[in-house]
């Protein structure tokens, strides 16, 4: 009976990250991630050639709010990287001892800018659709990094007995399975300083690493702490069961 | 009061002052407490512990955090990614919250079996359910803070229940949002709220303690203490037994923490609170499942409210709707099934509150809701008054001793 009722928690345990999927959508296929379990770290490469696939292609309409440029470093680049590439961007500041709004070269403090001024703008410019803010995306979807990599390679051409909407694309991962976003990946689009071919899964995996890095950039430190407290609390039961068996044996 | 032998001169000194040294000597060293607890019984100074856990995790977040509509989202990115260990901290405040409901009703299930509610326990007992009401609105509050899309929604959800009360439904609902939607005053009360009642839940939790200590723990075996020989000083074999179970359960809040800290929390509220935007599904977190089944077992929206208040209700009611004078499931060879099944019952109604209220849910949530009541209201009445326990040991000392050489046998 005993193991009944702990099987049967742990299974309705397991099924409840089900609850933030949509169920008419494909399930998103098993890709393995780096980043993924007990030991996972970013893949360095990968993540540098993400940023690139979202500089050069998402960043034309999706934001990314939460990261500044100061956060490169991270994924590997030099400080002095880091700066270059903020001073490539132009950003608003202000207002000045006029009371001017101007422009400046970014900053490494500065947060990567938005395409849009606001959302307005945004769905102005996207036929109604708005496209989210991808800081968070990894996270803020069921089964993220799975869902997103399956997402940017699962566009094909529309079943016979599906009618897309106006300006509508057919993606059977995505709700409802028509999406705003055009196909945004073609082959090479990218072209990758380190020589790897920029196929769209290529471009897909790499910016899910990005993207995953953006979401939980403290991961790697995360897992490091998780793997040390792990290993101190196994000691501390060790002794203290120990310890426990000490004190109770005066009793027996 | 004399010093208990106390020989350091300062301790001597405070002591005779205010009896601070002789109080912990008396309710730690000279507690009696029974032989023969076990492993059950650690998850009552587990759920103390993480009261503290979310207390300290939480002020701390509140030190970073900003409630307003504008700032609350944002707010968590920057703990998240700027504040030094920011991370760490929020991962142990919102997977805490988890640990602190999965041990306590695991303290609660433990009280069922084993009829720790029962004479003269029962104030001790409602005290507790008191307890858990006050952590479900608490936790609920705290889900609002970060001002995702379900925090919003369940904030929503939640609050619109009170509209089902007939005539002062709906003024009742504008006072509890202070507005006319949930907007920014309900996030600034919900904050000032979620900061305050962990310190009611604490005052509470002494006045447990305190009851607790009154009569002492019940055991697995339900019969009273009779002499010496029957029971041990809580120091030090509960306090090192304690410790050790804290250390193992660590252990298992640790993986969460660091492995799996969003597996618990939904995804949908890492997406910034939209009014405008409905989330397809909106569920509480898993701890509140079960009630959020009950809710919607009945078309009617007021009928699930009452539904939801009465299941927490009828557990203040449990010492009388219990007629056994058994207190032991061990003893109790019918009852012991049944208390089974209400765990399994539970766990179909966390299921169903996780899904959607349509096709066979439905039907599956309404057989879960009214076996639910039937338990507490019919078959633990009938229960107790037809079946025939099994023959009591006449004392703990001797089933200790008794069971010695085969060694725990299992429930």
């Amino acid at each position: 009976m005993k193991k009944f009722v702990v099987s049967l928690a742990i299974a309705v345990a397991a099924s409840l990250p089900a609850y933030g999927s949509t169920s008419d959508a494909k399930a998103p296929v098993a890709e393995s991630w780096k980043h993924a379990g007990f030991f996972g770290t970013f893949d360095r490469a990968a993540v540098q050639r993400g940023y690139l696939v979202y500089k050069d292609v998402c960043a034309s309409c999706h934001s990314l709010k939460y990261i500044s440029f100061r956060n490169l470093p991270a994924i590997g680049f030099s400080e002095a990287e880091a700066k270059a590439i903020a001073a490539t961007y132009t950003v608003k500041d202000g207002p000045n001892d006029d009371g001017e709004m101007f422009e400046r070269p970014g900053r490494p403090s500065d947060r990567f800018p938005s395409p849009y001024a606001n959302d307005k703008a945004a769905r102005a410019a996207n036929n109604g659709a708005l496209p989210p803010d991808l800081s968070l995306i990894v996270k803020a979807r069921a089964n993220g990094a799975n869902y997103i990599y399956s997402l940017l390679t699962g566009y094909a051409d529309a079943p016979a007995d599906v009618k897309l909407g106006d300006g509508m694309s057919y993606n059977p991962y995505f709700s409802g399975m028509q999406i705003g976003m055009p196909n945004p990946l073609a082959e090479d689009q990218v072209s990758f300083t380190d020589g790897t071919k920029a196929s769209v899964k290529q471009m897909s995996k790499d910016v899910v690493s990005f993207l995953a890095w953006a979401a939980e950039p403290d991961l790697e430190a995360r897992n490091a702490m998780g793997i040390k407290v792990s290993l101190f609390l196994l000691i501390a039961i060790g002794l203290t069961y120990a310890a426990m068996r000490r004190v109770w044996a005066a009793l027996h | 009061m004399s010093a208990k032998g106390f020989t350091n001169p300062i301790v001597k000194w405070i002591d005779y002052r205010l009896p601070v040294f002789s109080y912990l000597h008396h309710e730690l060293h000279e507690y009696p407490t029974p032989k023969n607890l076990n492993y059950w019984w650690n998850f009552g100074s587990l759920a103390g512990i993480f009261l503290v856990i979310q207390i300290v995790s939480g002020i701390v977040l509140a030190m970073h955090y900003t409630p307003h509509t504008l700032m609350a989202f944002d707010s968590t990115e920057h703990i998240m990614r700027d504040v030094n260990y920011g991370w760490l901290i929020r991962y142990i405040h919102s997977n805490g919250a988890s640990m602190f409901f999965l041990v306590v009703y695991i303290h609660l299930f433990r009280g069922l079996y084993f009829g720790s509610f029962k004479a003269p326990r029962e104030l001790l007992w409602m005290i507790g359910v008191v307890i858990v009401i006050l952590m479900m609105a608490t936790a609920f509050m705290g889900y609002v803070l970060p001002w995702g899309q379900m925090s919003f929604w369940g904030a929503t959800v939640i609050t619109n229940l009170f509209s089902a009360i007939p005539v002062i439904g709906d003024p009742i609902v504008t006072w509890l949002w202070g507005g006319f939607t949930v907007d920014n005053p309900t996030l600034n009360r919900f904050f000032s709220l979620h900061y305050l009642l962990p310190f009611v839940i604490l005052g509470i939790v002494v006045v447990h303690v305190l009851a607790l200590h009154q009569h002492g723990s019940n055991n697995p075996i339900g019969i009273d203490i009779k002499g010496p020989q029957d029971s041990i000083p809580f120091h030090p074999y509960y306090t090192i037994k304690d410790i050790f179970g804290l250390m193992v359960f660590m252990l298992f809040f640790a993986y969460w923490v660091f492995f799996n800290p969003n597996y618990l929390g939904h995804p949908d509220n890492y997406i910034p609170a939209n009014p405008l935007v409905t989330p397809a599904h909106i569920v509480p977190e898993w701890y509140l499942l079960p009630f959020y089944a009950i809710l919607r077992a009945v078309p009617s929206k007021l009928g699930g409210v009452v539904l939801m208040f009465a299941a927490l209700i009828v557990l203040f009611l449990l010492p009388w709707l219990d007629t056994s004078k058994v207190r032991s499931a061990r003893f109790r060879p019918i009852y012991r099934q049944f208390f089974w099944l209400i765990v399994i019952d539970c766990i179909v109604l966390g299921w169903i509150g996780a899904n959607p209220p349509e096709g066979i849910y439905i039907v599956i949530g309404r057989i879960a809701t009214t076996y639910y009541f039937v338990h507490f209201l019919i078959i633990m009445p009938l229960v107790g008054k037809l079946e025939r326990p099994l023959p009591l040991p006449t004392s703990i000392s001797e089933s200790v001793m008794k069971k010695k050489p085969g060694l725990a046998a299992a429930e």
